[in-house]
């Protein structure tokens, strides 16, 4: 303790050009971490917001009592999808780069904090997502097609040209409108989840955020709605280690893990690693299974890296090593997940190597078509008349007499 | 005197006021060892220590209660909001707290809190990096605020915010930032390095948060602006041929309504343009106020230009920014009535 108060500013282990250093990250062994029922008391479980429930070892084999024991035909499919997000994510950086989109974010390296949850929820369960959870529209069926058209903002664009590239949606999925403004679905789906309870439906709501967007207000007044009315929510925290250019410490994340946030307002936390496919799905399963008994909601945070930028807006070099995904301790979920199924003898580095390339060449294909739908250069453009549309149910007149005043500039 | 475009300036202001006064403090998301993500506070932690320019976590509301607070205890808080589309979750404490703090306690309690927040299109931002949210704050009793259209503006009238006892609201127009923008996205970008008003003293000075700037005389039609749309009139009125006296408004609130009437009185015709939104937008504050002034001098009804009504789509991106083709229109609208 120092002799007078003073204020502390965090500072993240390593800067550009030193070595990366994760040593502050506190990890358990694969398999060592208890799995309690999943009604068992709050106070009988706090420990799993401090540990790190881990599946798969170093050696790509399950352990232990969270091992879901996913078939054949699951983890190939998880696989199948990790491998598609990332063809897609390259592609699409790679045309932003080009010009040919404004903007995009890449969710490299937290590929499982989607698609394992992804999975152990049911189609009728409803996702709040940010903006690194592509893979959820991918596996809820908006199609590879219609994100990219999306991104494109051009004629077959979903919310026709009026979000910026990266923000999906998915009615028919039941995946909610991406917001710009962080933390905000947070809340709205425990409110979701209110309603499907006060309704009468097992249906649950899960919602995803960052470590940064911890500290916003609607954080944790999600954690106390969720609490006070135990509503059947999972409350993601998707802690990459990174929100823009602040390490996780300026979130909060230095002196207590995000899980622990949890036990303090009533709700289980569960600190899980995020590169862990087996781990990913075990504790939303965990979680789906104890809000859909009646037993509230579960705040989990997934340990990850944010392998990429933050977006194509940012460059990470000016502020942490450049090697840091590398020294990474939970490694690329990409790799251990191919590596379990290696070991189990059901995938061969050339099957991967031909899986990548299929997806490739699948997403190369799909730009194309995408493109068809019109470029930011070359038309069909959509119709900017429609820019009126839709901001209420039935256009008010000034909006009707606005939409005039723009046909008759454009007749001159 | 240096060139400087608006990001050079608005940093210049804020090392000089670092400089100047111990009591300041530069706060926000990303603008310590990053130096903000467009680069107004880069250096600044570096040369005044981590303790002066703090990074904050991403919490708005948590960032302007904080610089409140920190105002109450003597400091003399810039605390930046990194868009002003994210600026919502601090309006409670905005609008509730910091405008009302003085007014409240009888003046023994103040907060002379600078909040700075990036405004406005044209940079493909979407309908959450677009917004000119100025209206609402100019809006809200007890907070002054403040738009600069130029580098030389930008730092004269930051140094006054943040010297001013009074809470003030500071909205940066970010397509701007780099140099001045006539409302033509197909033109090549043009720097501030040409223009007189990117001729910036590297030292302190500062500018009147009460005085609008004629720009350029003119008698035929008075054009009350601010911000980037400041350059849209002038270059459609020299387009148009029309000897426009464009006035930049500079400090919404308050207002320089004198400035506005001498010009309006001389010329008998007004158009009020923003980017922001029409309804109940600023505009509406502009056109009240000089029609009561003017109304024996008016020749023609003061038209306004303005953003729809509607978000800021991505897509529309230009045919949502009211650029030279609306201005010229609006222009004409007041050039032919009466």
């Amino acid at each position: 303790m120092s002799a007078q108060p003073k204020i502390h500013i965090p500072h993240p282990t390593a800067r550009p050009g030193e070595a990366p250093d994760f040593s502050y990250l506190k990890l358990s062994d694969a398999g060592s971490v208890e799995r309690p029922p999943t009604d068992a008391a709050l106070q009988d479980m706090e420990h799993l917001a401090f540990d790190l429930v881990r599946v798969l070892d170093d050696e790509f084999e399950a352990q232990g009592q969270w091992n879901p024991e996913l078939g054949k035909d699951e983890l190939l499919e998880a696989l199948k999808l990790m491998t598609l997000v990332r063809a897609y994510d390259d592609r699409m950086l790679r045309m932003q780069r080009q010009g040919k989109i404004t903007f995009y974010m890449q969710c490299l390296g937290e590929e499982a904090t989607s698609i394992g949850p992804g999975m152990a929820l049911r189609d009728s369960d409803m996702c709040f997502p940010h903006y690194r959870q592509q893979a959820l529209y991918l596996m809820r069926g908006t199609g590879l097609l219609n994100m990219m058209c999306h991104c494109l903002s051009n004629t077959r664009d979903f919310c026709r040209g009026r979000q910026m590239p990266v923000f999906y949606q998915h009615a028919e999925g039941n995946v909610f409108t991406i917001s710009g403004n962080l933390t905000t679905q947070y809340p709205q789906a425990v409110g979701w989840a209110m309603a499907a309870a006060i309704k009468g439906s097992d249906d649950i709501a899960a919602s995803w955020i960052g470590d940064g967007s911890t500290a916003e207000a609607d954080f944790h007044q999600a954690l106390t709605f969720a609490a006070v009315y135990q509503a059947p929510v999972i409350l993601n925290v998707v802690n990459n280690q990174w929100a823009i250019s602040t390490f996780q410490a300026f979130a909060g994340g230095e002196l207590r893990p995000f899980a622990a946030r949890g036990p303090g307002y009533g709700i289980p936390g569960l600190r899980v690693d995020g590169n862990d496919l087996l781990a990913t799905y075990a504790a939303t399963q965990w979680a789906a299974e104890r809000a859909r008994n009646g037993g509230g909601p579960t705040l989990i945070e997934f340990v990850t890296y944010r392998g990429g930028a933050h977006s194509t807006s940012d460059d990470p070099s000016r502020y942490r090593p450049k090697d840091e995904w590398s020294a990474f301790p939970l490694g690329d979920p990409m790799v251990r997940l191919k590596g379990h199924l290696e070991r189990l003898g059901h995938w061969s580095e050339q099957e991967q190597e031909d899986l990548e390339a299929e997806m490739k060449q699948h997403v190369t294909d799909t730009w194309k078509e995408a493109c068809s739908y019109g470029t930011m250069t070359e038309g069909p453009f959509l119709d900017p008349h429609e820019m009126f549309e839709d901001l209420f149910e039935e256009m008010p007149q000034h909006l009707k007499e606005q939409q005039a005043e723009m046909l008759a500039l454009e007749e001159k | 005197m240096a060139q400087m475009n608006m990001i050079q300036a608005i940093n210049s202001a804020l090392d000089v006021m670092l400089e100047r006064d111990q009591n300041v403090v530069v706060m926000g998301q990303d603008v310590g060892y990053f130096g903000g993500v467009f680069r107004c506070t880069d250096g600044l932690q570096a040369r005044h220590g981590e303790h002066r320019v703090l990074d904050s976590p991403i919490s708005e509301g948590g960032i302007v209660a904080t610089a409140i607070g920190m105002g109450v205890n003597g400091l003399r808080p810039v605390a930046e909001i990194q868009f002003a589309d994210y600026i919502y979750p601090g309006f409670d404490q905005i609008a509730s707290e910091l405008a009302r703090i003085r007014y409240r306690s009888d003046a023994t309690f103040t907060a002379p809190v600078t909040i700075r927040s990036p405004c406005g299109g044209g940079i493909r931002g979407g309908q959450t990096h677009s917004q000119s949210p100025e209206g609402i704050f100019a809006h809200v009793s007890g907070i002054k605020t403040v738009m600069p259209s130029n580098p030389y503006d930008a730092k004269g009238l930051l140094i006054s915010a943040i010297e001013s006892n009074d809470p003030v609201v500071f909205f940066e127009p970010k397509r701007i930032y780099n140099g001045p923008f006539d409302g033509d996205p197909e033109k090549p970008a043009q720097s501030w390095a040409s223009h007189a008003k990117g001729e910036v003293p590297e030292d302190y000075y500062s500018l009147p948060l009460d005085q609008a700037e004629v720009i350029k005389e003119g008698d035929e039609i008075t054009i009350v602006t601010y911000g980037t749309l400041v350059h849209v009139a002038l270059a459609t009125a020299e387009l148009l041929g029309v000897n426009a006296e464009v006035i930049d408004v500079r400090t919404l609130m308050p207002l320089d309504v004198m400035t506005l009437q001498k010009s309006v009185e001389k010329t008998g015709r007004c158009l009020v343009a923003h980017e922001a939104t029409r309804f109940c937008g600023y505009g509406a504050e502009l056109v009240a106020s000089i029609q009561q002034a003017c109304f024996w001098h008016l020749e023609a009804p003061i038209e306004r230009v303005t953003g729809w009504d509607t978000p800021y789509p991505h897509a529309f991106e230009w045919s949502y920014f009211p650029g030279q083709k609306r201005m010229a229109a609006g222009i004409r609208r007041v050039m032919e009535a009466g």
